[in-house]
């Protein structure tokens, strides 16, 4: 098997597995997001549990890391050998005559996500590390209650971080619009080509990302 | 009609090549686009010029020699033809029509629109083909029963004519159509289906070999091929693989 994942054909079948992975922990993401539009309390306990967890902490999470670095570091392998089969440039080439614009720009897209993603460790990740993990509180507390849902509202605030969150979720939907049957594909099963699983990809890359902006802008506006 | 073409002009495939321009008079809608090549180059010839050298054999549309990237798409504007079954209709007295090769760094450049396609025999060689001993006891293929769908989606794949607009359309210069289909023929029959892992193993290692690129489903070689040869091939594909290995 180690053969096959050097081949061409495994590689976007690797490419694949960590995008079916990822595009399952955004569901789980937006689905605990959702809950701080209704319940302060009910986001606050499922952070907490998320955030102190044994087995999210020490088990899913560094899969999740793993995840993420893999689908980049193998997106960026991919594209320089893609260049590099490339001939001399085409003086004319009608790229819009025979294929979306998000197909051929997953590269950019992908990188507008990964900006995006060092921007969300900085807000985020890094802080929750370093009250854990360094300074050694696992409490998830502060001045008598839990901090969670005060620490994501504080974040939006700033209207130019709720700008590049809502420009970076565009981008995740335009990724997402190819890649959701793009990776059924790799995977050689026809069912990304079936128009119900096509339907499916089109909502997924557009409620997914629709909802991380909408809950940005409400914390945004609301606070 | 009255046409400016810019043709790329390549000596050899050590020369720097460059897009040069050339006006065409009197062109009537009714030619194919290679015999208004071939008034270009009898134009050019009458003027002591080099001719542009550009591939052709069949002019009906099956043996896949014609090529040429034309205002940016592979066998031109048209869809479902090749370069040869590509009339002149297409375009409009007064046009500027942009013609290259087709482009990858597996199909090297040998004469102005001319490219060295020899990359899909290798791959071919590698595997695209059945083991059959034809010592006179080989059994009619019509008495093994197939199904009809397995049967025309053989024959679908079967129609691909090797031209390579596929690799010189796709964004990374894949090869992926091509093998596709060319794994797909066989891999549906039951003749094929004995060397099925070896087929496919080899295959897909010689067009790594060759240096194309990796398929990112955009889907461009689907729409650009001029024998509609399906996306499903790169899935069967993926799946032949996938199967080859485990097994």
């Amino acid at each position: 098997m180690s053969g096959f994942f050097k081949s061409s054909i495994g590689r976007k079948v690797a490419m694949a597995l960590s995008a079916f992975f990822l595009m399952f922990f955004l569901i789980i993401h937006l689905a605990v997001n959702i809950t701080s539009l209704f319940s302060e309390d009910v986001f606050n306990e499922l952070s907490h549990f998320m955030g102190t967890n044994p087995l999210v902490q020490f088990g899913l999470q560094p899969v999740l890391i793993f995840g993420v670095v893999f689908h980049f570091l193998m997106g960026f392998v991919l594209e320089i050998r893609n260049k590099k089969a490339n001939g001399v440039a085409y003086a004319k080439n009608n790229g819009a005559a025979n294929s979306t614009w998000m197909s051929r720009n997953m590269i950019y897209s992908g990188l507008v996500i990964l900006a995006f993603i060092v921007l969300h460790f900085i807000d985020f990740w890094f802080p929750e590390i370093n009250t854990k993990y360094i300074q050694g509180d696992m409490s998830g507390m502060h001045d008598g209650g839990f901090r969670y849902f005060h620490e994501l509202v504080e974040k939006f605030h700033n209207p130019l971080r709720v700008g590049a969150y809502v420009v970076a979720f565009i981008l995740l939907g335009l990724h997402l619009a190819h890649g959701f049957t793009s990776a059924f594909q790799s995977m050689g099963l026809t069912a990304g080509r079936k128009k119900n699983m096509q339907t499916f990809g089109k909502l997924y890359s557009i409620i997914i990302p629709l909802g991380f902006i909408i809950i940005a802008l409400v914390h945004h506006f609301n606070h | 009609m009255n046409l400016t073409l810019k043709i790329w002009r390549q000596k050899d495939s050590n020369a720097k090549g460059q897009m040069v321009d050339y006006k065409v008079t009197d062109i009537s809608e009714h030619m194919s686009f290679l015999e208004m090549m071939d008034v270009l180059n009898e134009q050019l010839v009458n003027t002591g010029e080099e001719p542009v050298a550009f591939d052709h054999d069949c002019r009906e549309g099956i043996c896949g020699m014609c090529s040429m990237y034309i205002n940016g798409e592979a066998h031109g504007p048209d869809r479902g033809v090749t370069t040869c079954q590509l009339h002149m209709r297409m375009f409009k007295d007064g046009d500027t029509i942009t013609i290259e090769p087709f482009r990858a760094a597996a199909f090297p450049v040998i004469k102005d629109l001319v490219v060295d396609r020899m990359a899909f025999e290798r791959i071919q060689h590698a595997g695209g083909y059945i083991s059959v001993n034809t010592s006179g006891n080989t059994q009619d293929a019509n008495s093994i029963p197939i199904s009809k769908h397995a049967a025309d989606e053989a024959m679908d794949a079967a129609t691909c004519i090797g031209c390579g607009a596929c690799v010189a359309t796709c964004k990374n210069s894949s090869a992926m159509l091509f093998v596709g289909a060319k794994v797909s023929q066989y891999a549906l029959l039951p003749q094929g289906q004995v060397e099925a892992a070896d087929r496919v193993k080899n295959m897909v290692a010689q067009m790594d070999l060759e240096g194309f690129g990796n398929c990112t489903n955009t889907g461009a070689c689907e729409i650009e091929c001029p024998k509609g040869i399906s996306l499903e091939n790169i899935a069967r594909m993926n799946r032949e693989l996938m199967k080859a290995n485990i097994s």
